[in-house]
């Protein structure tokens, strides 16, 4: 939790001393690809790339995160492209996403080919659900940490409280819901900054 | 023609997809069932729902569906080419916005425009566990599992979070070959 104590105004911190190698970045992200089933895969990420290598702070992962799945697009996918150009320009995009999806592409090919005799079997489906609930949590540990690091700015937490209650437990579509919510967000964070200085 | 070609019709049909995506992969399944089954009839609504479930089943995004979809009407090819097709536009525009977000990295309007967006970010992870807790069903034993796995994590941030995913998994399934069902 050590980068929550530090405040970081400006958002620039935690950037590697030296660059990160485009190896590590292709091992990491076909250790994601692999591993995450059913959703929930933003969690890991942020644990991979914020908390155990310190790739980049929480607001850049959180903020970019926000960027990723306003735009089009599959959104584990484009936090792979997003870290990667963070890190090493087009070639960390191109080295990320390929290495997110190769494993993936072979073990879903084989999967459908042995359907009719995995589906027989419960135990795997219930293994599943287990590997779900436990990405749920991880989720969950990032949105404990982005709620606490804004926990004295009663708007911050409105926003967030908001943007889950409208798109989780409402099920609005998502691009209505943020054409208002960021909006009031930035203008929110405008207004603290103009009575900061 | 360019409609006799199935892998020019998976690219035809993906490309478009990609850039529809808004909001994740599931914003698309609809119309990928649209496409694949009704107007192109590559294959038939249950074949549809089982290559759906094997790629629930299988690790990656969801979206891998594509990749069945792409091999079931032309093999490995077909695979690769809907699957190119469905991530390669959305990432071009992801890149392109990532990088015009970085490249004005320092300046007062982006720090600005980041304070905003990280409770936004934050929020949309939030709503994105709602939905999962749905979307599986969760019982009790998830609940239980999730406040664990996010209870040990905020204890020690460096905790290996595979060995608590595989674990989860080892502990249900077990559990099912007891006869013990629970969700």
């Amino acid at each position: 939790m050590e980068t929550l104590d530090r405040p970081d105004p400006t958002g620039q911190a935690a950037a590697p001393d030296r660059p990160v190698r485009l190896i590590d970045i292709a091992m990491l992200h076909a250790k994601l690809g692999l591993s995450a089933f059913g959703g929930g895969m933003s969690g890991l990420v942020f644990h991979e790339v914020v908390t155990r290598r310190g790739w980049m702070n929480e607001r850049e992962f959180l903020s970019g995160l926000a960027v990723c799945q306003i735009i089009p697009g599959v959104n584990i996918g484009n936090l792979a492209i997003y870290v990667g150009q963070r890190l090493r320009g087009w070639p960390g995009s191109l080295v990320a996403l390929s290495a997110l999806l190769f494993g993936p592409f072979f073990v879903v090919i084989g999967a459908a080919m042995a359907y009719d005799w995995l589906r027989q079997i419960g135990a795997i489906t219930a293994g599943l659900a287990g590997v779900t609930a436990a990405a749920i949590g991880l989720l969950l540990v990032v949105v404990i940490r982005g709620t606490s690091q804004v926990s004295r700015q009663v708007g911050s937490l409105a926003v967030i409280a908001g943007t889950a209650w409208a798109v989780g437990v409402m099920r609005w579509p998502l691009i209505p819901v943020v054409l208002v919510v960021v909006p009031c967000s930035i203008a929110m964070a405008a207004w603290r900054r103009r009575a900061d200085g | 023609m360019a409609e006799s070609n199935p892998l020019i019709a998976l690219a035809m049909v993906f490309g478009p997809l990609s850039l529809a995506s808004i909001g994740g992969g599931v914003a698309i399944l609809p119309a990928m069932q649209h496409q694949a089954v009704d107007v192109h009839q590559w294959m038939s609504p249950q074949d549809f729902v089982d290559l759906f479930a094997v790629a629930r089943m299988s690790p990656g995004p969801g979206s891998m569906l594509a990749t069945l979809i792409g091999w079931k009407l032309y093999g490995v090819t077909g695979a690769f080419v809907a699957t190119v097709a469905l991530f390669l536009p959305s990432s071009f525009l992801c890149y392109a916005a990532t990088l015009t977000w970085d490249r004005h990295k320092g300046t007062k309007w982006h720090s600005i425009l980041q304070e905003g967006l990280t409770p936004v970010g934050t929020g949309l992870l939030a709503a994105g566990a709602i939905s999962l807790f749905r979307i599986a069903d969760a019982g009790p034993a998830s609940w239980a599992i999730a406040g664990a796995t996010a209870g040990i994590l905020l204890l020690r941030p460096r905790f290996p979070p595979i060995s608590l995913l595989m674990a989860a998994g080892l502990c249900l399934g077990g559990l099912h070959l007891l006869g013990i069902d629970v969700r």
